[in-house]
This record gives C-alpha cells, structure tokens and sequence, in this order.
C-alpha cells in the first residue's frame, strides 16, 4: 500500500500551524532535558562559568577514577554478543523450522516469545536468584551468564523482528528450490534463509544490544555490574562523569538504531506493516 | 520424528529460564519461612504500606498511560504527513525506541539536571523568574514527581505501538466521505476515530502495563521510599535477613502479574478488533 505523494489533494494530518505547535511542544519537552544534562556536565565551580574539563579527561584516558564504568560497559558488551548469539543461535532456527516444519506451533511459539512483556523484570528477579544459584554451580559466576536471562528479556523484540522479515518472503517456496536442486539443510538455512533474513536478523540483533545496553533491574538486584549499575554506582560519588557517560550511551544507541533504521528503509520497498 | 528435536534447545532454554522463575516467584508467594504451604502472605498484601504501593503504581501508570496516549497520537497524527521510510520517520523511531527502550538510569539522570534541586529550569525559574517549584518541598522523589519522568518514556513508546494504525487509515476512505458529501469533521467523527479507537485504546493499556511494570526509573530515582509496588518488591527481597519478607515478594509478584494478565488480556481483545482493518 502506498499513499500517492504529489497531485494528491485529499491528505490525512493536521495543516501547518497545528503540526508546528506540537513538534514544538514535544520537542521542548524531549529536548529540554537532554540539553540540561549537558549544561550540567559543564558546570564548573563558579555558576555561569562552563568549560569541557570533565568531557576532556573522561576521554583522555589518563585517570582509572572510571575504570568501574570501563568495567561495566565491557561487561555490558560481552552480553549483549553472547544474547545477541542466543537471538542468533536458539531463537533464529526455531523460528524457521516452526515456519517449515510445524506451522500449527506458530502460534504457540508467538505466545512464549511475547510473554516476557507480561511478566514484569522485577518478578522475573524473585524467581531468578535461585535459579542463578544452580546457574553459577554449573557455569560459574562470570557476569556472561545474565545474558540467559537477558535472551528471555530481548524475546519479544527479536521475535517481532525476525517475524515480520519471515512474513515478507516465502521461505516454504524457497527452501523447497533450494531443497529440489540438491542442497541439505544446513546449506538451505545458511546459504538461503539467512541472506534473505538479513535485515529481520540485523534489526533483531541491534534491538537486543540496545534492551540488553539499557538494562538495569535484574542486574542490580542480583549484584551484577553492568553499564547501568556502574552508572548508577559512581553518580553517587562523580555525578558529572555519570551523567557523561549516560549521554554518551544515548547517543551510540541512538545512532545505532538510525544507521539500521535507514539501511532497512532503503533496502526496502514500503510495505504495509502487518 | 528428528526435526521435531530441533525444537528442543529453544524448548529447554524458555523452560528454564521463563517458565521455571516465573513459577518460583509466583510459588514463593505461598511459602513461609520454612518452606510448608500458606496463605498468610497473600494477607500481607493488605498491609498498609504493601496496598498503598499497589495504588500508588496503578495511580502513577493510570495517569502516565492517559497523557502519554492522547501525546503519544497526537506526535503521530503531526508525522502523517512526512513519508513512511523517509529520514524523519527514521529519526522519530530511532529517538522513540531510545527512550522507550534504553531509558531508566539514564533517564533519572535527566531530570535530576533538569527539575531536580540543582537541575537547569529550577535555576532558570528561580533566578529569572523568582518561581520556586519546590516551596513546598521537593517533590520529584515522589509518586508524582515520577509522572514526568514516566512519559519520557511513555510518549515514545506511544508514537512506536500507534503508528502503524494510524498510516492503516486508507485515503480511499478520505476520499469516500468527501464524495458523500462528508467533511473533514466528519470524516474524522464517523470514519477515523471509530476505526482508531480499538488500536489506541490498546496502546493505552500497552502504555499502562509498561509503566506498571518499570522499576529502573523508579529504582534510580527515588532512594529509600517504596511508594509503588516493584520497589516494595526490592524491599522485601534486600531484607532477606528478615523473616518471611522474602516469601511476601512472592506474594507481590502474583498480585502483579494478576494485573498484568488482565490489562494484557484487555490488550490483545482489542488488537484482535483492530486487525481486520489493517490488512
């Protein structure tokens, strides 16, 4: 469905005047805070005097006062690869055999991977501090092994993502070609599925490394460090530097997001969103 | 049947880590100290203090559900005109999942610099215009000093869930109702919002279970007080040393996911209307 752009006179949307004053609203309110967090972290003793002092040494590198943000953000890093790999590795060829092989289970298989939008992080905590007890027993107390929980969390984006990439192309039609002409399985899903997923996957994978960057209840009750624990941890001694770093993270995720967001709309002819 | 244990990995892993925790967390809730089974703890529900966190959190979701929702359309109803995979459309949904996703600490951040004792406008207000917003005390540590915090990132995830219903609208339909003579008014009264309002009112309870659910923002911003119900859960599972306090997050997880099941039941009710105009 696409809506004619040009010689078209019915259109939908407000007109000029109303249109400006509500980006103008909300882009008061959304930027405002933004902007404030910037004046804040160039505050300087006297009111009214601003430099770049803190920005300069956070990047000169020549102080370990941030080596628990370092260690949380590397933390942090490690597990958004490893939830990404589970995404990659568990969620992926489960959706594509149900697609191929069991399509009365599609359904089944919507409901678990949209339930953790159901089940709050807080209540998911009560129930995982004694299962991390056993996890720890078996896999040790690396901070790596969150990201089992981090893929449940992630579950609904991932799954949405991939989905409606699936929904878009007839993946029954193209592993039977590929199938017809002598290829196996494997061959199938890595030499035709995943290219013809690839932005379904891109999008699912960038998705779970924004959710698992910003998470923040299951590791803090469960006594991990991670980049929003850190953050939290040195706001109440360096409450500049926090406030840097949080900046800086808002905007990777924020470009990120972008750069996979025009790679997809461009790699793409528009069509209706299911 | 072989294929069918290609399903196994994933099987195993939503067992463990969804089903299992989901049902120790609710299960725990009719545990005592001991271990043996009671009710006693769903009694502690009615505890003052557990019950006014209950309503605190229904107070604050209702409220941020309400105006995130009625902001969250009209942001959307202001980008209709923009082109659907153009560069604004990219980056409204960019900043839109950011906030919607990414926020909690970060966000507490914020509006500490903006409102909070110390914060930008606060200064601004009370140097340029000798408007005091705390005269009365701070208030952005409270119940409702979390509602503007709340809708940074409720407006957001509003413009994510309600956009794709509002470029459903066909301008065919436009066009129907001025060839019968309708105008805009009317196009909007009988056909757009009645179309409309099974997607936002779904979005709405999206909205309200989202923020029923949050606990990061809350967490970061307010310090010891447990004005709504997942910092009483953090509460009672910090003090583990005393007793049965632990089995009472148990008590407040089922409590909440009761009111989780139910908005979400709501929810998909109304998706379900709503998708036979979408197609």
């Amino acid at each position: 469905m696409s809506r004619a752009s040009g010689g078209e006179t019915l259109r939908f949307g407000p007109g000029p005047v109303a249109r400006s004053i509500i980006w103008t609203i909300f882009g008061l309110f959304f930027l405002i805070p933004l902007f404030s967090m910037l004046e804040f972290t160039l505050r300087t003793a006297k009111p009214g005097v601003y430099n770049f002092d803190r920005w300069a040494l956070v990047f000169s590198g020549t102080t370990t006062r941030y080596d628990r943000v370092y260690q949380g953000l590397g933390n942090s890093l490690v597990l958004a690869l490893v939830t990404v790999a589970i995404v990659l590795l568990v969620l992926l060829p489960t959706m594509v055999l149900v697609e191929l092989r069991f399509r009365r289970l599609r359904r089944l298989l919507e409901v678990i991977c949209l339930l953790p939008i159901m089940i709050p992080a807080i209540v998911m905590v009560v129930g995982l501090a004694p299962t991390y007890a056993v996890v720890t027993q078996i896999f040790g107390s690396g901070s790596w092994t969150l990201a089992f929980a981090y893929g449940i969390t992630v579950l609904p984006y991932a799954y949405r993502a991939i989905q409606s990439n699936i929904a878009a192309i007839d993946v029954v039609t193209l592993s039977e070609a590929g199938r017809s002409l002598g290829a196996g399985w494997l061959s199938v899903l890595m030499r035709i599925l995943v290219p013809n997923l690839g932005r379904g996957i891109l999008a699912a994978s960038v998705l779970s490394v924004a959710v698992v960057l910003g998470e923040f209840t299951i590791a803090s009750l469960l006594s991990r460090v991670n980049l929003q624990t850190s953050l939290l941890l040195i706001s109440q001694s360096d409450p500049f530097v926090a406030v840097i770093f949080a900046l800086l993270a808002l905007l990777f995720a924020f470009f990120l997001l972008f750069a996979v967001d025009r790679l997809v709309a461009v790699g793409r002819r528009r069509t209706a969103k299911g | 049947m072989p294929a069918l244990l290609g399903l196994t990995p994933f099987a195993f892993y939503v067992i463990i880590f969804l089903a299992v925790p989901t049902v120790i967390a609710v299960g725990s809730g009719f545990l005592d100290a001991k271990g043996d089974f009671t009710w006693s703890n769903l009694g502690g529900l009615a505890e003052p203090a557990i019950a006014g966190s209950f309503f605190g959190a229904f107070f604050l979701s209702a409220v941020t559900a309400v105006v995130g929702a009625i902001g969250g359309a009209a942001l959307c109803f202001a980008m209709l005109r923009s082109r659907a995979g153009g560069v604004t459309r990219s980056l409204v949904d960019s900043a839109s999942s950011v906030l919607a996703q990414f926020g909690g600490v970060m966000l507490a951040f914020a509006f500490i610099a903006t409102i909070g004792a110390q914060g930008l406008v606060t200064v601004l207000l009370r140097t340029q215009f000798h408007i005091n917003i705390y005269e009365n005390g701070v208030w952005l540590y409270t119940v409702p000093g979390l509602i503007l915090p709340y809708l940074y990132f409720q407006i957001p995830l509003m413009v994510i869930t309600f956009m794709p219903a509002l470029e459903g609208l066909k301008p065919q339909w436009l066009e129907a109702n001025a060839t019968l003579g309708g105008r805009r008014a009317t196009y909007w009264l009988r056909v757009g919002i009645p179309v409309l309002m099974p997607s936002f009112l779904g979005s709405l309870l999206l909205l309200f279970a989202n923020a029923f659910s949050s606990y990061a923002t809350a967490a970061a911003l307010v310090g010891q007080a447990n004005n709504i119900v997942s910092l009483q859960i953090r509460q009672a599972l910090i003090s583990e040393t005393v007793l049965g306090r632990a089995n009472l997050a148990g008590a407040m997880s089922l409590g909440m996911l009761v009111v989780m099941i139910v908005v979400m039941l709501g929810y998909s009710a109304l998706v379900s209307r709503t998708a036979r105009w979408q197609r």
